[in-house]
């Protein structure tokens, strides 16, 4: 259990958080028409008669929506039901031209499942918690209003309305923002995993509903608000914290929790309440007439299953145990697919057994080119450097044609020109050297110019050493062979 | 089940229909007789039976994930009685 608590008046209180994500569906057509779900076109493009919900237009499901949705429930390990059902929620606004939203109320595509959050320690999370879903379903999306085009109007835009959403329910079972927030970031890496979502948030195709309660610990629940429409993780967080400290300061002051729909304002930090949703909870559900029950076969449910890729968590196991590779390696590597895929390329290409190169290239990866992607502000999906080119880097430390040192060297003029390693290997002389002639003629001179440093060395002082190496290796431009060195020295210094 | 002055008129703003005194004191009794026939067929024993969701056998069909639709902003906007730059324009609407 988390030990966030917060420090009221009257004592400390425990936090309760469940949260319903919407998930926009990665698809090529809408939910129930054969408009483009792409972003970007020119207002109202995407929009067809269906979508515009003018009169006699009749929904017909997207095949491929429902697979993705499948898929999903599938990777958080859920019931998916072989009969489910499409409802009306009515309610009235300008983005929603039918006055209803198209969902499932009473008979969800996807029953319960989990997601399992990672210790954090950081982040308070001391070990690994199992958080429940309650459900997944799909719903269609409403249009878009803008308000600041017109003193007196608000424009619509109906190319969002009918694309396919995922709303995915959380149970109860978050303790602290740290919580909300490691859930939320597995969500949307199982997500990107699938292919269901591209998870971004900025974008609006992951957003958030944040419901928050407040009790003494070892109470029931308390009465909770439900903060709308929250579209960062950061701001999911702040929203709990700044709603949890509202509700404390409301009970202690003697009031009560209003369940209302609230929202959040993060320029000032702080839930609102929003007042035009009093009639929100009064949707008067009833079945689609225009919809047959969604029926699955028993096939469609197992091609599903056949097209499931390899999850994180699964992912995280096998580089642990199959690859060696460190609990920390392990987790980077696996947070995002696109990481994931971009190390197996690179393991790929060296064309070796993965447990043999896996440890040196996942050093590599997280800290050269991680750093440099870093630095270049770019995703690893447009890296400067390929797998292979990477792959064949590392196999010029392996083989000893390069040091760590001149590997960065070279990996800097990758960077800049693009070049295959080999070519800049062979064009700039950055071959690392392990002729002893060489290097033992410039130990010579070191020990000839530092006489004096010699004879502290041979006197006690072995900390010296490394003074040596480091001269030595200056001397030769970093590309003797460090290990040569070493050996080369021991013997001269005596 | 029955329904009030006051049910019938909250329906009806949920609804977004504009309603008199006059209209909501006949409603009241109309709503009533209809909901008592719906009730009569609470009499009927049903257990065991699955709900019929339509009277003549059929699946859902599904579509392809296809674009074949869009680009038809004229004809989408064509009875908007306001529009703008390609936009609905409708009187402001904000929190």
């Amino acid at each position: 259990m988390s030990s966030y608590r917060i420090q009221g008046a009257t004592g400390e209180w425990e936090v309760v958080i469940g949260l319903e994500v919407h998930a926009q569906v990665v698809s090529n057509a809408k939910l129930f028409s054969g408009a483009s779900a792409a972003f970007g076109a020119q207002p109202n493009q995407s929009v067809s008669l269906v979508d515009a919900a003018m009169p006699g237009m009749l929904p017909v499901p997207n095949e491929e929506c429902i697979r993705q949705a499948v898929k999903t429930g599938m990777a958080l390990g859920a019931e998916i039901n072989r009969w489910s059902r499409f409802d009306r929620k009515n309610y009235f606004y300008a983005d929603l031209p039918q006055g209803y939203q198209i969902s499932q109320l009473y008979h969800p595509l996807v029953g319960e499942g989990t997601i399992t959050i990672d210790a954090d320690e950081k982040a308070g999370i001391a070990e690994a918690r199992t958080i429940g879903v309650e459900r997944l379903h799909v719903e269609q999306d409403a249009g878009k209003l803008m308000h600041d085009q017109h003193p007196t109007r608000s424009y619509v835009d109906l190319n969002r309305s009918g694309v396919a959403l995922m709303e995915i329910v959380s149970k109860p079972d978050m303790r602290s923002p740290s919580e909300a927030g490691a859930y939320l970031r597995k969500l949307r890496s199982i997500l990107r995993y699938v292919g269901s979502c591209d998870g971004n948030m900025e974008e609006g195709s992951m957003r958030a509903d944040v419901n928050v309660s407040v009790r003494k610990p070892g109470d029931p629940f308390g009465t909770r608000t439900e903060t709308k429409n929250v579209n960062s993780i950061r701001f999911v967080m702040a929203a709990i914290e700044s709603e949890a400290n509202r509700q404390v300061d409301v009970i202690e002051g003697g009031g009560t929790i209003v369940q209302e729909t609230r929202l959040y304002d993060p320029d000032r930090n702080e839930t609102r309440s929003m007042r035009s949703k009093e009639d929100a909870h009064d949707y008067r559900y009833f079945p689609d007439p225009d919809l047959l029950p969604l029926e699955l076969s028993e096939e469609f449910v197992a091609q599903c299953r056949a097209e499931l890729p390899e999850l994180p968590d699964a992912k995280r196991a096998r580089y642990e145990g199959e690859l060696g590779l460190p609990a920390y390696n392990a987790a980077v590597l696996t947070s995002d697919v696109e990481t994931a895929r971009w190390f197996e390329a690179l393991l790929d290409a060296t064309g070796k057994p993965g447990a043999e190169v896996a440890r040196a290239a996942s050093n590599w990866l997280i800290s050269d080119l991680f750093g440099a992607l870093n630095r270049l502000g770019k995703a690893i999906d447009e890296s400067p450097v390929s797998p292979k080119q990477g792959a064949e880097l590392l196999a010029l430390v392996a083989d000893g044609t390069l040091s760590g040192t001149l590997a960065k060297q070279v990996f800097e003029i990758m960077l800049e020109t693009g070049d295959d390693p080999a070519k800049i290997v062979e064009e700039r002389g950055l071959k690392q050297t392990s002729d002893t002639g060489a290097i033992e003629a410039v130990i010579a001179e070191v020990m000839a110019a530092n006489a004096d440093k010699v004879a502290e060395y041979r006197g006690g002082k072995d900390k010296l050493f490394g003074f040596f190496v480091g001269q030595t290796m200056k001397a030769m431009g970093g590309k003797a062979n460090p290990g040569v060195v070493n050996e080369l020295l021991k013997k001269a210094l005596g | 089940m029955s329904v009030d002055a006051a049910t019938v008129r909250k329906i009806a703003s949920l609804a977004r229909i504009a309603v008199t005194d006059g209209d909501v004191e006949a409603m009241v009794p109309e709503l009533n007789n209809i909901l008592g026939w719906i009730e009569q067929l609470g009499e009927v024993d049903t257990d065991g039976v699955a709900p019929l969701a339509a009277v003549i056998p059929n699946h859902q069909r599904l579509r392809e994930d296809v674009v074949t639709d869009g680009n038809i902003r004229d004809k989408v906007l064509a009875n908007a009685p306001q529009a703008e730059h390609g936009f609905f324009a409708v009187p402001k609407v904000i929190e």
